[in-house]
Parts: structure tokens; sequence; C-alpha cells
């Protein structure tokens, strides 16, 4: 049973409708091909049209689509023959948080990101891609032993947020967020981060710094998610999908902003709808950075990714950028 | 980005509590006592009977920790604007208005250099009275620029938190802030500059996620509430009941979180030991 989203509704019923066609096709055994073609052209249509005007709280919608190709699935297509590593080396593995090693068109990388599951069992055992602590000292952990291959990171954020758990305070969510986002400025080695599905708050940051910030077309992120921003300031989450308009969280603002360096092109209909032509877009993004990170030197790399961050966001780009719009 | 709920509340008192047919007294929200107002701030805003602290502007922080005028402010012209045409309950431009109203100051971060019993210090001490205390683009960029202030000057580096966390109101420009205030802070610290983080009631959220649990040495007041996510949120997500004293500053130094608890009326007697230990430190004999 595939799942729809409500503006999906449309394309549910023209598949539906295709479906029952191709069935009667095959059970009587007679030729609709014809009726069949209009059907699927009517389809493509119909999806190109839906998705030609998403509203931002539709496109969080998508962000967070359980068929959504996930992390794992990344690493299965880029780097087949990975080996994954566990722990932080201090208290536990947090599966939230996932990390591997493996080669990419003969060269190893390493491969960290947010874990959400693919059912609901997974999630349970992931936490829904929302790491404690010890996920992101793990990830800490795991880009300095890629310095020590020498291999270039990927970083694929899709979470939520942060757990928000007893624990996770117990154990310092914000030291350890806080220690990644000065460290993640110091790995010698070139990162890339892609920001797969929901880029949810300091969370998602807290993998979320590299030389190449990219997004998926229909990924988000955002200081909060919607939910939680209505909730603070209404106490309830009915005007979600209005903060989803007024925070400006999907890859079209990001990139108007500034603040991210692309947006990678879904396929017709979203991820979720094409998995294959997804992950094939990733892989040939990851191989564009490796040769455009090839020449540079360490050292050039590290100011860059620091000069980055220093300009983006900062006052006068900001001021620029409101002056402008104004 | 945090809420606070009833239970957890950190008690802060509003200007409302200040009697107002008579704004020379006002009630301690901790134990109902009524305090004479200019007593109280003798007190350095602590309830002479309950030991309950009453939170405190920028200014009469800068004014308690630093040698008298030697404080010069930097980056005064420095104010917010609304980048993302935003409101909620209200404008944000009108809460920016009453920040200004509220505090005398153009945003949530006071920036500086000053001196501690004669040592050059880089401070900034953030005010909860401006948007929460909140970080968007200017506290950020403050926070920035005092860093590399400190770095270029050699001197150790001082902040003062007291913040809600990212300001949702400037959206992923606040989220940014995080990432540049820990840029700069790693920047400085690479170089072997001292950064002391100082916590208040609260620090969270996104300004204790981002240089406010950098510190080389962290402080807290006592019973500060600090902590990442708000406890509204970790009740109603993980449905268990709070262990008692949850994210006071008290059960993060339980924690290892924290290097010391220390009363407002110490701090300065403590800023000025570490700093002539590590001057002392510093020196060639
Ligand atoms: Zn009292």
């Amino acid at each position: 049973m595939k799942n729809y989203l409500p503006f999906e509704k449309p394309v549910s019923e023209l598949e539906k409708k295709i479906e029952e066609l191709e069935q009667e096709s095959v059970s009587k055994q007679i030729d609709l091909s014809s009726s069949l073609e209009g059907l699927k052209q009517e389809l493509s249509e119909e999806i190109k049209l839906i998705y030609s005007h998403l509203t931002s709280w539709e496109t969080v919608l998508i962000a967070r689509h359980p068929e959504r190709p996930k992390l794992i699935d990344y690493i299965r297509y880029l780097i087949p023959d990975y080996v994954y590593f566990c722990g932080d080396r201090h208290y536990m593995d947090d599966n939230a948080i996932f990390s591997a090693i493996g080669t990419f068109q003969g060269k190893p990388i390493m491969v960290i990101g947010h874990n959400k599951g693919k059912d609901t069992k997974e999630n349970i055992l992931n936490n829904f891609g929302m790491a404690n602590p010890e996920g992101y000292r793990k990830a800490i952990r795991l880009m300095r032993l890629a310095e020590k291959f020498n291999c270039p990171v990927v970083l694929m954020v899709d979470t939520q947020g942060a757990y928000p758990g007893i624990a996770a305070e117990e154990h310092g969510q914000s030291e350890a967020i806080a220690y990644n986002l000065r460290e993640m400025f110091r790995i010698q080695v070139p990162i890339l981060v892609i920001v797969t599905g929901e880029g949810g708050s300091g969370g998602a940051l807290g993998i979320g710094i590299g030389d190449k910030i990219l997004m998926l077309e229909y990924a988000i992120y955002s200081v909060i998610s919607p939910e939680s921003c209505s909730n603070i300031l209404y106490r309830d989450t009915s005007r979600a999908s209005q903060f989803a308009e007024k925070l400006h969280i999907t890859s079209k603002d990001l990139m108007q902003f500034g603040l991210i360096d692309g947006i990678l092109p879904e396929p017709l209909g979203g991820a979720h709808r094409d998995h294959k032509t997804m992950l094939e877009t990733v892989k040939k993004e990851i191989q564009y950075f490796l040769d455009e990170q090839t020449p540079l030197n360490k050292k050039t790399r590290l100011d860059r990714r620091m000069e980055k961050f220093l300009k983006m966001a900062s006052y006068e780009t900001s001021l620029n950028l409101y002056q402008s719009s104004s | 980005m945090i809420s606070f709920s009833k239970g957890n509340t950190p008690k802060i008192v509003k200007p409302q509590e200040k009697n107002i047919e008579n704004p020379d007294w006002i009630k301690c929200p901790s134990c109902r006592s009524i305090q004479y107002a200019k007593q109280l701030e003798e007190n350095l805003s602590v309830c002479p009977k309950c030991n309950f602290y009453f939170k405190l502007s920028a200014s009469k922080r800068i004014e308690i920790l630093l040698d008298e005028n030697t404080f010069e402010e930097t980056d005064t012209d420095l104010s917010s604007f609304d980048i993302l045409k935003f409101s909620d309950t209200k404008p944000y431009t009108q809460r920016l208005e009453e920040g200004i109203q509220k505090t005398n100051h153009l945003e949530a971060i006071i920036t500086g250099l000053g001196n501690i019993e004669n040592t050059r210090v880089a401070i900034g001490v953030m005010d909860f009275d401006f948007v929460g205390g909140s970080m968007g683009i200017v506290v950020g960029e403050k926070i920035v620029r005092l860093a590399d202030k400190a770095r270029l000057n050699h001197t150790p580096l001082i902040l003062v938190s007291s913040s809600g966390g990212a300001r949702m109101q400037e959206g992923i420009f606040s989220l940014m802030q995080m990432a540049r205030t820990s840029a700069a802070i790693g920047k400085f610290q690479e170089q072997g500059g001292l950064y002391i983080s100082i916590l208040t009631n609260p620090t969270t959220g996104g300004v204790s996620a981002s240089f406010a649990f950098l510190g080389d040495i962290i402080i807290a007041e006592p019973s500060s509430v600090i902590g990442f996510a708000g406890a509204r949120i970790i009740e109603q997500t993980t449905k268990q009941k709070l262990p008692a004293g949850f994210q006071t500053a008290e059960f993060l130094l339980d924690h290892g979180q924290l290097d010391k608890i220390v009363e407002r009326k110490n701090m300065r007697k403590l800023l000025t030991r570490l700093l002539q230990f590590y001057s002392k430190g510093k020196t060639k004999a």
C-alpha cells in the first residue's frame, strides 16, 4: 500500500485507475495500451502540475515522506562494500546516527548521517533519527577517523532535531552539539553536507558544517519545526502550515538567502517516487564535489570553510539581502 | 526557541510585579517577601531572605563585574532588522521595539572591552529582557566580532549568557549564528585564547548548544535553568516525569557539565583569580 500525501489525491486516483486497467488488460487478455498511455500521460501532467506549485507545508510533508530514500539507501548505493562503525567510546552507540566507510569511484569516502528508519520497527530502534549526545560524539569521532584514512566525508542530514530526552540532557546534548560545531571547522578532509530530508535545527547543524552545503529540492532546513514554532507561540500546533511559510525553510528560500550552495533536483513527483534517479543524482554530485576539492590544500580548504560560515548570515550579508528585498 | 512550563519556569520578575503604587517595593516571586528595591539592588538583586536570583540587566552585570569606568562598548550601532518580515502574536518589529524600550539597548547583548582588577578582557553580556535574550543575526555578529577582538588584542574572552536560544523570528539566519559563533570562538581558542563562559538563568536551546558550552571554563549562577530542549517538550516527548532539579545548574554540576557554581557576589573575585593565574602563567619568568 502506497503512502499518498493529502495533496497527492488526484495522483492516487489516477494510479488506481491505471492499475485497474492494467489488471483488466491481463485478466481479460485485451489490449488497452492506448487508453493506458493516455492515462499515464495524464498522470505525469497531474504530478507536474501539483509539484510546480507546492506550498511550504506540502514541502514539509514531502521532506518527511516515509518512502523517501533514507541514509541506508544512499550508503548501499554509493559505497556497496561499506564497513560501519559503532559507539562514541564513552557511553553508548546511538543508532540515530549511522556511519560507514566504503569505496566510491575507487577511493574511500566516509558517509555519516541521521539514520531514519524505513519502518516503525527500525524507527523505534533508531529513535526516528533524533540523536542523543552520543550520536554527535560518534559522528565527530568518525570524522577524525576519516582524516586518518585521508578520505572525504559526506554528511547526510535528515532529522526532526536532536532528541529532547532526559538522558540527553544529563549527558550534555548542548555540549555535544556545540563541540561538533566548533570541531567540524578543523576536520582536515573535504566535507560535503547534503540535507536529504528534514534539516531540524541544532540537531541538523550538529553534523552540518562543511565545505559545500546542498539540499535536495524538497528538503527543508529550519531553526525550529513549524509545529514547535506554533506550539511555543500559540500553545497548539494548528498554525504549523502558516509558520512553514513564514519561517522560509525550503531549498529555494535557503538558496535565495545564500545559505546553501546548490539544490539537487528531485525526480518528478519527489524522491519517494523514484529512488534510483535520486540516488544517481546524489552520486554524481559527490563525484563533482570530490573533483572540486582535489586541487585544494588543507589550509586553503579550512580557511575557506571558516570564511564561508563567517560570511553567510553575517550582519552585512544579511543587511544587504534585507535592503535588496524591501 | 524554548518555552518554560509552569513547574520548571525560571522565576522571572516581570515589570508588573513591581508594586505599581509603590515602585520602591518589590515582591520576591520565590518567598513572597517584600523587598525594598534599593536594598535589593545593593544585594545584587538576590533576595536577602531566600537567596532567589532576580535577573540582572546587562548594564548592571557589567557594573558588577568590571572595574569602574573601564568599559568601552563596541559595535553599539548594530541593530536588528526584520529579515523575514515575520509576525506571530505580534509583529517582530514590535518585539524589537519593546526590547529596546525595556533594556535601553539595541540588542540582546552588549559587548566591549574592560578591566577586571586591571586585567583587560573582552566581554559580552546578554540581556534576557530583550526578546528573551534570543540570538539572531546581530547577537551572533557581535559575538563573532568580540571573539575576533579578543584574538587580535590577546585578551581573555568572557561571555555571560542569558537566553532562551535561537531567535525564531529570524528563522534559519538565527540557526546559522550557532555555527558562526562556534567558528569564531574556535579560531580564538586555537591561538591559545582563554574563554570563560558564565551561564545565568536561563541558558538554553541554540545558545547553550553553541558558544555557551564552548567555554574553557564554564561557570553558572546558582539554580539557573540550563539545558538544550525545553522541559515541556521533553515531558511531552518522553512521557516521563522529570527528575527533581532537572536542568538546574546544580543538576548540571552533578552531571559533570560545569566547572563551578558561583554566587553572584563572588563572581568578580573568582574571575580575578582565574585571570591572574592565566596572566602569570603566560608571562615569561
Ligand atoms: Zn525571596
